[in-house]
């Protein structure tokens, strides 16, 4: 393997790691929801050194998406591969980019409203059917499929949809 | 911060408490998912279930750091007698009033519990409150919500939830009262102040269920020196069913 520079190693990283798809939401990638958050590179012996953030701490895709991010590190040839859980500061919705949004919403999940913070407000705020548009959706049960979603009904076209909770 | 031996050996039993309440909460509440009374409490249930086991694992995971502990040996080959679970949280799973109770009681003791250790002076301990306690908000919104529910609602639904809180309340300070060597801790600012705490919880709960009207039954003694020694008879029959599928295999691999 030829020797690769620092920069050249944290960037074949990141590359690798918006390869990995958060199973419980294939529609979207660990860097956007923001879960990767920091990649070093690291010189005895070269490598990098990863740092990813669960969503919820129970999680259960948690491990897939550990075991998955080492493999892709190590396909991509970027040397000695370590993986680190950090919880602080803990993650956020917030932490998602507006692409992330963008095709959760597009999967037929509404994305969870940006809340700087404000979170018990941003829960409550009118949420958008991500089928037909329209703003007139109601909850129906806080607690959905997976831990970070909530059960919503549209009042135009009846659908039952998911929301990921502002968190 | 270093810790010295001593306040590690007390910390150590500090996060045992803190995992087993949750571990064995999240056990009996895992016994309504595909029984619950709505298909939307169902998976409600579920979802409350699952993060209190994850946050035993959080726990246990901050134990390993401190001693080396394996934290899936203690759950599930870790005799009753050494667990130091609360007397609540081991009662049997009982009908619904009492399965939203305990839960409220729980959620309303853990938010008060995270908000003092999210200033821990251990920062993994402070980092691992402030992360359960985003994820403890959905919870205490929900069952504070049923505890309501039911106590306006039916005059079965009433009745039942007298009757839960006949069997739950007395068991409140045995689940908030200090371990011998939470003094130490609590000097050290590692922890809080477990009379604050104590106070503040009780006063919540008892203005909660004391506003629905609901008549309050004296406590129960809580046992003196360690209060978290003994067992109910509930836990052992509950441990032989939750940890028969890991002893049957112990080299079973998860993942």
């Amino acid at each position: 393997m030829t020797k690769l520079s620092n920069d050249r190693r944290t960037e074949l990283a990141w590359e690798a790691l918006s390869t990995v798809l958060d199973p419980e939401l294939p529609a979207v990638n660990i860097v956007e929801l923001g879960l990767v958050r920091e990649v070093t590179a690291t010189s005895t012996p070269g490598g990098v050194r990863v740092a990813i953030t669960p969503t919820f701490s129970a999680c259960p895709a948690w491990h897939v998406i550990e075991r998955n991010a080492v493999a892709v590190l190590e396909a991509a040839g970027v040397g000695e591969v370590v993986v680190e859980k950090r919880i602080a500061p803990p993650w956020s919705s917030d932490d998602m980019t507006e692409g992330a949004r963008a095709k959760l919403e597009r999967f037929g999940i509404a994305p969870p409203a940006v809340h700087g913070g404000l979170i018990q407000l941003a829960s409550e705020a009118p949420v958008r059917c991500p089928r037909c548009g329209h703003p007139d959706t109601r909850l129906r049960n806080a607690f959905g499929s997976t831990l970070c979603r909530e059960i919503r009904t549209c009042a135009a076209c009846h659908e039952t949809f998911e929301r990921f909770k502002p968190l | 911060m270093t810790l010295t031996p001593e306040l590690k050996a007390a910390l150590v039993e500090r996060l045992t408490a803190f995992a087993d309440d949750e571990l064995v909460l999240g056990h009996r509440q895992a016994g309504w998912t595909g029984h619950a009374p709505l298909l939307e409490e169902d998976i409600a249930m579920a979802n409350v279930a699952q993060d209190e086991i994850g946050h035993a694992v959080a726990w246990f995971e901050l134990r390993a750091e401190l001693d080396g502990s394996d934290p899936d040996r203690l759950a599930f080959f870790r005799a009753a007698d050494d667990y130091r679970s609360a007397w609540l949280s081991e009662q049997p799973r009982g009908d619904w009033a009492f399965t939203m109770l305990r839960q409220y009681l729980f959620d309303a003791y853990e938010a008060e519990l995270l908000a003092r250790l999210s200033g821990s002076s251990h920062r993994p301990l402070a980092d691992t409150a402030t992360k359960l306690a985003r994820e403890e908000l959905f919870h205490l919104r929900h069952s504070r919500l049923w505890v309501e529910r039911l106590a306006h609602g039916t005059e079965e639904s009433r009745s039942r939830l007298v009757s839960a809180v006949t069997v739950a309340w007395p068991l409140m300070p045995q689940l908030l009262a200090p371990l011998p060597q939470d003094a130490a801790l609590e000097a050290a600012k590692l922890t809080y102040s477990s009379r604050d705490l104590e106070q503040s919880v009780l006063a919540a709960t008892r203005a909660e269920l004391v506003g629905h009207g609901i008549a309050l039954p004296p406590f129960a003694p809580v046992p003196a020196g360690n209060p978290r020694a003994q067992r109910t008879e509930h836990l052992a029959p509950m441990l032989a069913v939750m940890q028969s599928v890991a002893r049957a295999d112990a080299d079973a691999q998860a993942w």
